[in-house]
This record gives C-alpha cells, structure tokens and sequence, in this order.
C-alpha cells in the first residue's frame, strides 16, 4: 500500500491549510495553545469566540506577522515559524486585517493598485482587468475610485480592504472580523459579498465574532475560547449545537423553531 | 542694498535654496519609510562633489574602495545567511551587484585614466559609484536594526555620519576642491546677470522634483514608498517588504545626494566634511515641513536659502546662526498646532 504523503484521497478535496500543533506567546503569556486546524478548497471556515480569545493572534501567526511554534502546512508544504509576511502574499495568502489598514492619503484606485503590488513585481500585467472584477463585486469602490481611503465610511473601507485583498488573486483569503463595527445593514452586504467569493473558487477563513452570520456562510466552524479550540464540526452542526447557541447565538435565535 | 544687489542675493539663495529642498525631500523621504533621520545625507553631497573632482582630476576616487569594501562585506553576511538557510537563489543578483559591478568599474578606472572621459561619462561614473553606497549602507547599518526605535535609529545615522567624514578625510583629503564650471554661458536680467551654471542648478533641480513627483505618483514602486510610509503594517501585507522599502528610499537618497553634490561642485568650494553643514540646512527645511510633507519642506528649504543668503549680506557674521536659529520658532510653531503622537513600541 502507497502511503507517501503526497497521495491523496480522492473523495476528499485537496488541503489548503493545515495547521497542527500552534501556539504563540506575547513574552511569557501564552495567547494560542495546540491549536489543529483545517482548510479545504473552495471551502469557507469560520473560527468563532468572544473577545480576546486569540482569534486575531492566530490569523497574524498563519500570516508570519506574529511568531508562533508549532506547524502550518500550506498547500503540502511546511511553512517555518519564522516566514516572512511577504513570502506569504507571494504564496497566494491574503489577509484583511481588523484594522483594515489601509493606505488612508492614497485614492481608493491607488489602494487597489497596491494590492496586486506582489503580483506586480513578478511579472503580472493583469491589475487592471482584476480592478475590474473587484468592481463587479464592489460597484461602491468604482463610484469611489477616485477618493481618498480615509474619507469613505467603514462598510466602504471593509469593501476597499477585501476588494485590495482580492487584487492579489489570493488562493487564500483570511479576514480577521469583516463585521467589526459596521451597521447590520453593511454586514449583511459583506457576508453575502463572502458567500459569493466562495463561488470563484477560493478558500477562505473567516474570523468572526458575529457567529450568526459567520456559521450562516462558513462550511465549517472552530469555535476559539481562551486561546484553544473548545467545539469544531460543520457548521450546520454548530448552529444547532447546544453550547454554541447559549454562548454565541442567543436563546432567541431557536426561540420558536 | 539697491536692487541689483537683492537680485544677486535672491539668484544667490534659490540657487542654494534648491539643493536644500532637494536634500530636505530625501531626507522626508527616508524618514517617513524607514523612521531614520539620514544626517549622511550631505555626506553624499560632499562624496558626489570630491569624486566628480578626483576623476577630473585623473585620479582613482577612494569611494571606489568604499564600494568595493561594503560590497565584499554584503556579500560575505548574504552569502553566510543564505548558506546557513540553504536558499542561494537570490545569491547571483547579490553578487553581481556588490562585487561584479564595482571590480568592474575598478577594472575600467585602473586601465583608462578617468581625465580622458568627457564630463557626462565622469558624471555618470560618478553616480554609479557613489549612489550604490546609500542602499549599501541601509543594508548594513539599518536594515538589521528596523524595527528599534527612532532614538537608536538616530544614533546609528550619526555614527554612519562621522564614519563617512572620516573616510571622506582618508579618501579626499583635507584641502577643499571645486571642479570647473559646467557651462560658461550667462543670461541677462536687467541689470543682473545669470550664470549659467546657477541656471543649470535651478533647472536640474527642478526637473528632479518633478521626476520624484512623477516617481510618487505614477508608478507602482513609488507608490509602494509612500504606502510604507502611510502604513507599515498594510504595506507588508501586499508583500511590499520594509527592506526593500527602505533599500529603495536610500537608492534615491543616495542619488538626490550625489547630483546635488555634482551640480554644486563648480559653484563652491567643498571639503570632505562640507556635506554636513548643506545636509543640516536640508534638515531645517525637512523639519518645516515636519518630516511629513514633500512641499512644505521643499518651500521651506527654498526660504533657508534666501534667508541665508539675505543674512550674509547683513551680518556675515551671524548667517549660519540666523539660519539655525529658524529652527527655534518652526519647532515652537509645530508643536503647538500639531497633535502629538507617541511613536508606537
């Protein structure tokens, strides 16, 4: 029987990003511990919690912002702890930070731009054509193409954030609470926005604590607590799940059903 | 004063004027990318100025043996790294631009003697051996301490600079050198006349602002720049990596330093140590400016020029005082009418 690491079971998709074993520290608190973690093709996983359970420290350790022990595989190729951010964009990882941090003196356009910088510099002459899909997805940030970032509203900057994610054609896409300080209405948007994504074929993590809306996009949960995975399962499980539901959802979402 | 005589000062001072604000907007530049304070920038001045003269001259410019040295010792910690993590892909560009170019142009200057070029040649061999030393010097002196603080940042840019004066002593010598004019042609005003050289400094100058406007705002490398400087953080998640960032920033340092050098090197007499002083005025100007705005600092560069030359006039004396003393009310100024932000850890 063949059992070399690169033969793969042909019912199941193909692993994007495996994560085993993870754990960081800021100085001597550990904030992530042993966590495993799974992503398929085409699939989105969403990683729920409250506040300060370690979801954004785990989103900058995946993207080599943040050092961190342990094991990220990513398309079958061990990734060492100490990678840089960059090697990671190059590799078709992106990540929309909760902060957005966009580039807030540079018109919407230049913010775009930017965002196929990497795919710029090796060799790729296709930033145009891309801007043009991102308007398909976002037809604000072409109304907008010629404002300043730090002038549009913070439904606007979520869409420039992931619309400039987009540019560089990622493989995957993290987002790091999308949901973050916007009005129902614009999160509603945006997590459409994120199903549809799904369509186009890339796998995507999202990191949420609105985990209503999150399971209702995600094919998969994790549910982050104090800095380990307590629960994990298909999110169709999760939403039925009775912790999930007193914790995250609220009695009121079952009330009736 | 009549007038004859304020016209030569104002012609005086937008001529320096000019290559303040060139200098103020690299150092603007390199402090928004890299959070480094470049006082070697007039270090450039000075080199650019000495090795366009030794190569009239027809001499071997000691800048060479500079390159060449940082050269050798980029490649040995590059090389050690990269063996060290088994990645020796990116070696041959590191090589090729450390060691293969500068014994090439040791090569070139040891078998032709320099004189025989003609200015434009001498000029260009001039940028390309000392503009290389500006992302030389990043790579060693800086990039390795990135991430410390401003404060540290500062006290490494002034031992890079007494680093730089000395050399410049050992390479140059003490005695002070000028090179011949670069046009003897002058112009008319009036009563006044106008150098051509002074026009030639004025007019590159202006050109170069205009090509650095077009660097920033057109291209994606410039824009890249200007990113790192708005956001770090943001900038490295679309891949745009600080060092290069920071390499880029003393590229164009280097060579704003070097063509300043060249364009005044007919005007005034320069000696290894002149840079510091001329970069210090670009800093005044930098610091109207707040080491933020490219056209504040430029405008601000161009009005230490006229001052200084206005204050020679009146109190010769007392010129560099009054200009520094600038310095005093700029400072009271910005720190009353802007918010104060703690630099983050």
């Amino acid at each position: 029987m063949n059992l070399s690491l690169d033969s793969v079971d042909p019912e199941e998709k193909p692993l994007v990003l495996e994560v085993r074993d993870l754990s960081v520290s800021y100085g001597k608190v550990e904030a992530v511990h042993h966590i495993n973690l799974k992503i398929n093709k085409g699939e989105i996983v969403t990683v729920i919690g409250p506040n300060g359970a370690g979801k954004t420290t785990l989103l900058c350790a995946l993207m080599g912002l943040q050092p961190a022990c342990g094991e990220i595989i990513y398309f079958g190729k061990t990734q060492g702890a100490d990678r840089r951010v960059e090697k990671r964009v190059r590799q078709g990882m992106t990540l929309v930070p909760e902060k957005r941090e966009l580039f807030g003196e540079m018109s919407v356009r230049d913010n775009l731009l930017l965002g196929a910088f990497d795919r710029y510099r090796v060799g790729h002459r296709d930033a145009l054509e891309t801007m043009d899909q991102v308007f398909d997805i976002f037809p604000r940030l072409q109304e907008r193409c010629e404002q300043m970032a730090s002038t549009l509203s913070g439904g606007e900057r979520q869409m420039l954030a992931m619309g400039r994610a987009l540019m560089a054609k990622p493989k995957l896409l993290m987002l790091d609470e999308p949901s973050l300080g916007l009005a129902p209405l614009i999160i509603k948007e945006i997590f459409h926005t994120v199903a549809e994504l799904k369509k186009t074929g890339v796998s995507i993590l999202l990191v949420e604590q609105n985990a209503r809306a999150a399971l209702q996009v995600a094919d998969y949960g994790y549910v982050l607590e104090t800095g380990e995975i307590s629960l994990e399962g298909p999110s169709r499980d999760l939403v039925n799940d009775k912790r999930v539901i007193e914790s995250y959802l609220g009695l009121s979402v079952r009330h009736g059903s | 004063m009549d007038f004859q005589i304020a016209l030569l000062l104002a012609q005086d001072g937008i001529t320096n004027g000019a290559i303040y604000a060139l200098l103020a907007l690299a150092l603007v530049l390199v402090f928004t990318v890299t959070r480094v304070i470049f006082i070697p920038q007039g270090e450039f001045v000075a080199y650019g100025a000495l090795t366009l003269v030794s190569l009239q001259s027809g001499k071997v410019p000691g800048t060479l043996w500079l390159l060449l040295g940082l050269g050798m010792v980029i490649t040995l910690v590059d090389l050690s790294r990269a063996v060290r993590a088994r990645k020796l892909r990116r070696m041959p560009s590191v090589i090729l631009f450390n060691c293969v170019m500068p014994l090439l142009l040791a090569g070139l200057l040891s078998v032709v003697s320099p004189a025989t070029f003609s200015l434009p040649v001498q000029v260009f061999i001039t940028l390309i051996l000392v503009v290389p030393l500006g992302p030389m010097i990043y790579r060693l002196a800086f990039q390795p301490i990135a991430e410390a603080s401003v404060l540290v940042l500062l006290i490494v840019s002034v031992a890079v600079h007494v680093t730089l004066t000395g050399l410049g002593l050992f390479f140059f010598g003490a005695e002070g050198s000028r090179t011949p004019v670069f046009t003897e042609t002058s112009f008319a005003i009036g009563e006044a006349s106008l150098p051509g050289q002074a026009l030639l400094v004025i007019v590159s100058s202006l050109i170069l602002i205009v090509a650095l406007y077009f660097l920033f705002e057109r291209t994606i490398y410039g824009k890249a720049l200007r990113a790192t400087a708005m956001n770090r953080t943001g900038a490295r998640l679309m891949g745009i990596s600080s060092s290069m960032a920071g390499m880029l920033s003393f590229a164009l340092a280097g060579l704003i330093g070097t063509f300043s050098g060249i364009l005044i090197s007919p005007i005034t007499t320069l000696y290894y140590d002149s840079g510091f002083l001329i970069g210090l005025k670009g800093f005044v100007g930098a610091i109207i400016g707040g080491l933020a705005s490219y056209p504040v600092a430029a405008i601000g560069a161009l009005l230490v020029g006229l001052l200084e030359s206005y204050s020679s006039f009146w109190a010769s004396a007392f010129k560099e005082v009054i200009v520094f003393t600038l310095i005093i009310p700029v400072l009271l100024w910005r720190s009353l009418t802007t918010r104060h932000v703690e630099e983050e850890p």
